[in-house]
């Protein structure tokens, strides 16, 4: 399932092969999600295993996206956001009173649907920009290491290594999500959220990212939202379908292995999404 | 029927002939006074004018140097004093407050915009010279900062507005804190604005005459020090302006041309930097 | 704090003045204000107006722009510049041809009594007229362009010309929208200065001539001020400057409380 990918740099920490019943890195409980008065996620409960790729699907409006910011509390960022119930990030409440989500945010990194690279940043000063927004001063030497580093990892570095001083403008769609990405992981976060980082994109540059997908999830844990079934099927491990509840919250349907979600639902609900009798 | 048709085609005519000419009125208007003052200006307008003091009258030559650099002076002192408050509470209220504080905060901005540049000028004869008993340029900058402020913040705000949210949630989601990610990402995306902001309130203030007669009052000593009075530009071309000696109106229109060229100069370069950045 | 100041200022002025004298003192400056704007909303009005008709309704394309950059940049010179150019080119314009002209076939009418000086309050109301006409003109276009196409298009379906189609579509629509851009226009025309100081003449009369010479609270302020050294005359200049700001302030409130009604009715149809 993995794609070898040429000048990859293989960090020390081998992937751990999915297992059942392993205590993920991220346990979800029992968490609820508003914008002002209004619900927009109902009781959702979850294990996330580390290096392992979580697929979150659903109809449109459903609280996918909500939900997946609420693992790295940028819900809380938008006009009304409220949050209740916790999630546990190696055993402790990312919501906890004295936890600041700036650090959570750098163990939890987010890359949205339109790729937003930095407009008045070079390609250069985009990925080290985590880095460098975060310090009072950066060696040099270090951050062209973390440049060039996370570059490779998102497999754009040949694309622009002669090229670091222009601007992240100057790329294409899918460059520029990838340059996304290599800016995400330059703080070496622990877990990667991607919120349809394909949705925007052609489909050759889907494929892409796609395959980056897999080679980054030897280090990092991954969990994508998305609207396109196949790409669930083709790239993720586990699998989470949301749905729209009577009260037009979003709840968790059914969460399992992909392979299973797919063949063998055990929810008539998601029987009936996978297919394409509704959404 | 007919007839009624007719009268209706002729009032139609007329009304739409008679909104062309008040448009042309308008800009004929402008070229008038921009014409007459560019050419009557530069008639009178010699080496003498820029690099010599005033001279009593009677005498040949003379000029407005020490009134030239007063503006400068004074214009400098204004900004210094207004640029940090108006930025500031334009980032304020484009990144920070609450809606209800936000809207109270641009209704007085607003409401000082809105203040006749005399009062000020009063106002800040009764707080500033008053006490000091000296006129002063310091009290002059306080007064044109006064003016400033309302249109610098209000342009940095609406320029920042203007930064797309997904630039704000792309920086918070690197786990940069909040007054980094304005800094580092916002900030520079909104730049261009903020600038031209700050220059027209520049020109703006570089012919303010009304607050200088409380704070300035003009010298004829040339520039003494900030804590004492100072000539300026518009202020002498007022005093000339008024004076019985054609001698004096002559250099009021040559002082008038030298303002006019550097506040219209400022506002073209304004716009042209807008245009560019707009394509 | 500045508050309390201005208060004391006020309090010391009216216990050594006379009452009465501060009374009649003000008067003539804030008649002088009154008939100036008057005045030049007279002349303004239509003129703006139909310069912003023309801005959105008729102009091509290439034309809109550049036009109305032109009309703000009437709105940057300095005041100080545009009464220097009345002084010398208006004024004399106005002595001449225009005052002569009304005198001579108007002369019954009490506003055109009087010689010809040129300063006067019509050479300030025209003034004035030169410098709120920009303001007028760039709110009114907004207003204007913030109606809805369809509005346009449903008045033309029933066979209107298009000047119908202004007068019964989009300025019934934006009313409110042009209404505060006069209301902006006169409060900018009641603190306006140097221009003013310097076409009015100066002197402290009621007439009702608009030929005399007058003065407006903001000239009284600026001219008087070089003569007055004394603490008390000092304290009325201030007392004045106060009058004006209450005035602008309310009127300035009022105009924005009518074109924020306009955009957020606007908004509320949506």
């Amino acid at each position: 399932m993995n794609t070898i990918i040429p000048n990859l740099v293989i960090p020390d920490n081998q992937g751990k092969p999915v297992m059942g019943n392993e205590k993920g890195i991220l346990e979800v409980q029992n968490l609820s999600a508003w914008y002002g008065k209004t619900l927009a996620v109902k009781n959702i409960n979850m294990s996330i295993r580390s290096q392992t790729i979580m697929s979150i699907i659903g109809p449109s409006g459903c609280g996918k996206s909500t939900f997946i910011r609420c693992l790295n509390r940028m819900h809380e960022v938008a006009h009304g956001g409220r949050v209740e119930g916790c999630i546990m990030l190696d055993g402790k409440d990312i919501y906890a009173r004295d936890t600041d989500p700036v650090v959570i945010r750098r163990r939890i990194g987010m890359v949205f649907q339109k790729p937003t690279s930095f407009p008045t940043m070079s390609i250069f000063d985009n990925v080290a920009a985590g880095l460098k927004l975060t310090r009072f001063w950066s060696h040099k030497m270090e951050l062209e290491e973390v440049v060039e580093r996370s570059l490779r990892r998102a497999a754009l570095w040949d694309e622009v290594k002669d090229k670091l001083n222009q601007s992240g403008t100057s790329l294409s769609g899918g460059q520029q999500q990838r340059l996304c990405i290599a800016r995400a992981i330059a703080i070496e976060p622990e877990i990667i959220l991607l919120d349809e980082p394909c949705s925007a994109l052609d489909p050759s540059s889907t494929l892409k990212i796609e395959d980056l997908m897999r080679s980054l999830v030897e280090q990092y844990t991954i969990v994508i939202v998305t609207h396109n079934m196949q790409q669930a099927a083709r790239v993720s491990d586990m699998a989470a379908f949301f749905l729209m509840d009577h009260d037009r919250s979003g709840i968790l349907v059914e969460y399992g292995p992909t392979s299973q979600l797919f063949t063998n639902p055990k929810d008539k609900r998601t029987e009936d999404y996978i297919t394409g009798r509704f959404g | 029927m007919n007839r009624g048709y007719l009268r209706r085609k002729w009032v139609n005519r007329a009304m739409l002939g008679l909104s062309s000419i008040a448009a042309g009125l308008a800009i004929l208007i402008l070229a008038l006074i921009l014409g007459y003052t560019i050419i009557h200006g530069f008639s009178f307008l010699n080496l003498n004018f820029l690099t010599q003091a005033a001279k009593p009258v009677g005498e040949v030559g003379g000029g407005m140097r020490n009134e030239i650099f007063g503006t400068l002076i004074l214009v400098g002192l204004g900004s210094i004093i207004a640029l940090p408050i108006g930025l500031l509470a334009g980032i304020f209220l484009s990144e920070y407050a609450s809606p209800r504080v936000a809207s109270v905060v641009r209704f007085m901005a607003d409401v000082l915009a809105g203040v006749p540049s005399i009062v000020v000028g009063v106002f800040v004869y009764a707080i500033v010279v008053q006490p000091m008993h000296s006129y002063s340029a310091l009290s002059a900058g306080v007064a044109l900062a006064m003016i400033m402020i309302p249109v610098v913040a209000r342009t940095a705000e609406e320029s920042l507005r203007l930064v797309p949210n997904s630039m704000r949630e792309a920086a918070l989601a690197l786990g940069i804190t909040r007054w980094r990610a304005v800094i580092g990402v916002i900030i520079p995306g909104a730049l261009t604005g903020i600038i031209t902001g700050v220059m027209l309130a520049v020109a703006r203030i570089a012919g303010e005459t009304a607050p200088l007669i409380f704070t300035a009052l003009g010298s004829q000593f040339g520039v003494q020090g900030l804590l004492k009075p100072i000539g300026a530009l518009p202020l002498q071309i007022f005093r000339y302006a008024m004076s019985p000696y054609k001698s004096e109106q002559q250099q009021a229109w040559a002082g008038a041309f030298l303002l006019v060229i550097l506040v219209l100069g400022i506002s073209i370069l304004v716009r042209w930097i807008s245009n560019r950045k707009r394509i | 704090m500045p508050a309390i100041t201005r208060f004391g200022f006020s309090f010391f002025t009216s216990s050594s003045w006379d009452p009465v004298k501060e009374a009649f003192g003000a008067l003539p400056a804030i008649y002088g204000t009154l008939l100036s704007s008057a005045i030049g909303l007279l002349i303004a009005v239509p003129i703006s107006l139909g310069a912003a008709i023309f801005l959105v309704e008729l102009a091509p394309k290439w034309l809109k722009g550049t036009a109305s950059f032109v009309i703000e940049m009437l709105a940057a010179i300095p005041s100080v510049i545009i009464g220097l150019w009345g002084l010398f080119v208006l004024v004399p314009v106005v002595r001449s041809p225009i005052e002569n002209w009304l005198g001579t076939h108007l002369g019954s009418l009490p506003f055109f009594q009087g010689p010809p000086f040129g300063v006067g309050f019509l050479a300030a109301g025209i003034i004035l007229a030169i410098m709120i006409i920009p303001i007028i003109t760039a709110v009114s276009r907004d207003a204007m362009r913030a109606v809805p196409n369809e509005q346009r298009e449903a008045m033309f379906a029933l066979g209107a010309t298009r000047w119908e189609m202004i007068r019964q579509s989009v300025l019934p629509y934006c009313r409110s929208g042009i209404v505060g851009a006069i209301i902006l226009g006169l409060g900018r025309a009641l603190g306006e200065t140097m221009a003013v100081t310097m076409v009015i003449g100066n002197s402290y009369k009621l007439t009702a001539s608009l030929f005399s010479p007058g003065s407006t609270i903001a000239s009284t302020i600026a001219s008087q001020f070089g003569e007055a050294s004394a603490g008390v005359s000092v304290g009325s200049l201030v007392e004045l400057a106060l009058i004006l700001f209450g005035v602008t302030l309310l009127v300035n409130v009022i105009a924005r409380a009518l074109v924020w009604r306009m955009t957020s009715v606007k908004a509320a149809k949506e």
